[in-house]
């Protein structure tokens, strides 16, 4: 099965600091790939120049069979990548419906309509409830009222609005309660199988709970890559990152 | 060629006076964040002191600390008035309240000295003209200007790149937070940031002061140029200031001295000619940014990162 | 504000009355110059309303825009111009004195102009895009100063207003009339983009780019769209004034125009519908009252923007909702 992600030998360097170190690694088409690795590893690095946010300075990333160099962030997203971010990047004077809607209504097309009221356009509004999900009761709340949880859920119905191929996952359960958290893993759960998803995280429950393969990160490099058994066994990993007897 | 030679060396001393004033510009921008509309405002300050002293005591000598003073004055004084409180605010409110610092400062000026223009001679130590090759004479005052003007280029790289306070300098303008969180008082940085650009903005302003007529308006006019120059070498650059005020100083010089013989070889009415290069040469800069922002929109000089 | 909230509609139900029967009220108490007052007001809140689409609604602080305002006004007195002379322009048209044509030429030709200069400002932000603005604007008005054709410096005198149906538009009650036409239709006009699907990217856009960028909106062409949009309402506005006052000069685009359309705009409150006119209406009520007290009035203006800058964020539709909320 060809990957629907592929990244080759990509480098990024800012200043003395290399971030990103010859990183070759895919994601199979509805395969879930966790990333994981210890604060400073690259890890959201990775995920903005798969989003185009960061341009590599050598190395190729390929999507969908296309490769993805001089793309925008926004012609990224029409090509079916979508992401949430890690530290939630909502508009706080809209919505959760707002947000939402205005995906759909991105994902549909251009929004060089300049009459007809948005918000009373069922042709929005009406699946963007639906992406709401377990989050409808709040829809008419802003996001800059919306508790920490709502936010990490909004952002995860907002990417999915896009009907997205490949869902990049920037910590989804950072700063989640114990509740949150399995709401969350249930969440993705039900999307594992339809959606390729490379999901960064820290907790490593949710991690072993939800990964068909675990990449570890440390320092911009690979340093393994296998199922969650096979990561947890690895003496490597468990002096680089999980901290020797910690495991 | 001693016509362009001349007009070479007018473009580089209009180049010198625009980097003094670029060269606060950005600094306060790059460190403070501050968008700062009234600095053309203390280059007036500079100059009105610098003539009003020149006036009253007859010696230059006396004119630029006036001016110096002046400047850093009401440099401080805005500061600490209103420049502190806009820190944290965006650029929005920083530019409204700027543009209302301009209005008083220009009607306060206007009150006290009115409205009829200043007219400073040049020094009697600097005036007249040497001969910089065999032939060609020029303006010894312009040439001290030019040369005071590379100095103080210099000494401000030497006091960016040597000194402990270059490095905060530095080290804020591409990374404002990490510095702060490093503990160093980053009030009195910004307060000697500031204090600095005022400084060289009253500098320009006394030393444009014998070539031009002091006058109200004049740190607008000036002030816009200086965003030519900002934008075209680059924001939170010294580098890019320099290089931009040179280019931006030679091109409109040169379009200036050029564009009316040009024209009136493509325009028969002599009139129409040269009203029409004024307007054409006075544009001339504004159609250069235009091309950078084609080909580099961050700037020719711009810091990296 | 909410637009469609039932205070909005109350408010615009109550401003419209106001601004109808005004004229009638200055006639009754002999005071006619309160019609050409209010005249100005409305012509300036439609050049703050089309900077408030950008700068209010887009968060683009767009600091030229009198300069939309100015080639508005040109166009109507370049036209008038070569009517009453009789001379080609281009060697194609000759000019007109019909309020019908020149209207839609000078929305035409600000669009066209904020197309240029929003095409290459946009490719920056942040304060980048202050300074280009800032400077482009500065741009046409040396042009301007610069074509003598055209009256340079001193400007150009539009003899007698443009012609429109049968009207007098000598008359200052019956233009009154046609610029609130033109004002209602203006601001309906915004009140329907900005709760449009485009209205809904723009404040997105304002809010978080990198958001909408992650939702796959490519933010340049919106907000090119919006800042042409902006820049033929201001185009508009400056068609009326020229109208307004029979005459044009490099002055209407001078940088303290801007400075002022955009006092007007945080004044009256950034991103609310009917934010300009109360913007325009403060701004110059001040500058009346002050400047009956004394010629050197900006000397207060000054002070007292710092002072609402520093201490009341929101302007008046902010200190409205403020009292709302005591009461």
């Amino acid at each position: 099965m060809s990957a629907i992600l592929d990244i080759r030998a990509v480098v990024k360097r800012f200043g003395g600091l290399i971030a990103t170190d010859h990183l070759s690694l895919d994601v199979k088409p509805g395969e879930l790939h966790a990333l994981i690795g210890p604060n400073g590893a690259g890890k959201t690095t990775i995920i903005n120049q798969l989003m185009g946010e960061i341009i590599p300075d050598s190395g190729e990333i390929i999507f969908g069979g296309e490769p993805m160099a001089g793309l925008k962030p926004a012609a990224r997203v029409r090509k079916g990548l979508g992401r949430t971010f890690q530290i939630t990047q909502l508009l706080p004077d809209y919505t959760a419906l707002d947000h939402v809607a205005l995906a759909v209504q991105a994902h549909a097309g251009h929004s060089f309509h300049f009459f007809g009221a948005a918000r009373a356009d069922r042709r929005l509004t009406g699946p963007a409830m639906a992406l709401l999900d377990g989050l409808a009761p709040r829809a008419g709340v802003k996001a800059a009222s919306l508790s920490h949880g709502e936010r990490k859920q909004l952002e995860l119905a907002i990417a999915l609005a896009g009907e997205p191929r490949l869902l990049l996952l920037d910590e989804p359960m950072a700063g989640l309660g114990q509740v949150e958290t399995a709401q969350m893993v249930d969440l993705l759960k039900g999307l594992k199988g339809q959606i390729a998803m490379l999901l960064v995280e820290h907790d490593m429950d949710a991690v072993f709970a939800l990964a068909d393969r675990i990449s570890v990160l440390v320092y911009g490099r690979c340093i393994a890559s296998g199922s969650a058994a096979a990561i947890q066994a690895n003496p490597d990993v468990k002096t680089a990152y999980l901290g020797e007897g910690d495991a | 060629m001693t016509l362009v030679l001349e007009q070479l060396l007018n473009g580089l001393q209009l180049g010198v006076t625009l980097f003094l004033l670029a060269a606060g510009l950005t600094l306060i921008f790059g460190i403070m964040g501050i968008i700062n509309l009234a600095h053309g405002a203390l280059y007036m300050v500079g100059a009105y002191a610098g003539a009003l002293t020149a006036k009253a005591t007859g010696s230059f000598l006396l004119a630029v600390p006036a001016g110096l003073a002046a400047a850093g004055l009401t440099g401080i004084i805005i500061e600490y008035i209103v420049i502190r409180r806009l820190y944290d605010r965006d650029h929005l409110d920083q530019v409204l309240a700027t543009y209302g610092l301009i209005l008083f400062l220009n009607e306060l000026v206007t009150i006290l000295f009115g409205r009829q223009p200043l007219f400073v001679g040049v020094p009697p130590a600097l005036s007249g003209a040497v001969e910089i090759i065999p032939g060609v004479p020029y303006s010894v005052y312009r040439l001290t200007i030019i040369a005071v003007g590379l100095m103080l280029a210099l000494g401000l790289f030497l006091l960016i790149t040597r000194t402990r306070l270059g490095m905060l300098i530095r080290a804020g303008a591409t990374h404002r937070e990490m510095v702060r969180a490093l503990g160093v008082d980053i009030r009195l940085l910004y307060t000697l940031v500031f204090g600095l650009g005022a400084l060289l903005a009253g500098f320009a302003g006394v030393m444009a002061g014998p070539l031009l007529s002091v006058q109200v308006g004049m740190g607008e006019q000036i002030l816009i140029m200086t965003f030519v120059v900002v934008v075209v070498g680059g924001v939170g650059s010294i580098r890019g200031a320099f290089f931009g005020a040179l280019i931006v100083g030679i091109v409109d010089t040169l379009l200036r001295a050029f564009m009316p013989m040009l024209m009136r070889g493509l325009v028969t009415n002599t009139s129409e000619a040269d009203a029409l290069s004024a307007g054409l040469s006075s544009m001339g800069v504004y159609v250069l940014m235009a091309l950078v922002l084609l080909v580099r929109p961050q700037g020719l000089f711009a810091a990296r990162g | 504000m909410e637009p469609g909230s039932r205070s909005t509609i109350l408010a615009i139900a109550l401003a419209l009355g106001v601004l109808f029967a005004l004229p009638f009220a200055a006639g009754s108490l002999g005071n006619p110059a309160m019609t050409t007052l209010a005249t100005r007001i409305l012509i300036y809140a439609i050049a703050a309303a089309s900077l408030n689409l950008v700068l209010g609604y887009g968060g683009l602080v767009s600091f030229g825009h009198a300069a939309f305002f100015g080639i508005g006004g040109y166009t109507v007195g370049i036209l008038f111009h070569h009517h009453r002379f009789n001379e080609a322009l281009f060697g194609l048209m000759l000019g007109t004195d019909q309020f019908l044509i020149t209207l839609p030429a000078a929305i035409l030709v600000s669009g066209l102009f904020a197309a240029a200069i929003g095409a290459l400002a946009l490719r920056t932000a942040g304060v980048q895009f202050i300074m280009i603005t800032l400077a482009f604007a500065q741009m046409l008005f040396f042009l301007f100063v610069a074509l003598k054709r055209y009256g340079g410096d001193d400007g150009l005198i539009i003899r007698r207003r443009n012609g429109l149906f049968d009207l007098n538009m000598r008359d200052d009650t019956t233009f009154y009339f046609v610029t609130l036409v033109f004002v209602v239709l203006f601001f309906a006009l915004v009140w329907r983009i900005v709760n449009s699907r485009f209205g809904l990217v723009l404040g997105g856009i304002r809010q978080g780019e990198r958001r909408m960028a992650a939702i796959g909106v490519s933010t340049y062409r919106y907000k090119l769209a919006a800042f042409v949009i902006s820049g033929m309402g201001a185009g508009l506005a400056g068609a009326l004034w020229a109208n307004y006052a029979r005459f044009v000069s490099p002055d209407m685009m001078h940088w303290t125009k801007s400075g002022e359309l955009m006092v007007m705009v945080i004044l009256g409150g950034a991103g609310t519908l009917l934010g300009p006119l109360f913007g325009s209406a403060a701004l110059i009520l001040l500058e009346t009252v002050l400047a009956a007290y004394t010629e050197r009035w900006q000397v207060f203006l000054g002070p007292i923007l710092i002072v609402i800058i520093l201490f009341f964020r929101g302007g008046l539709a902010g200190l409205v909702d403020l009292v709302k909320k005591r009461l």
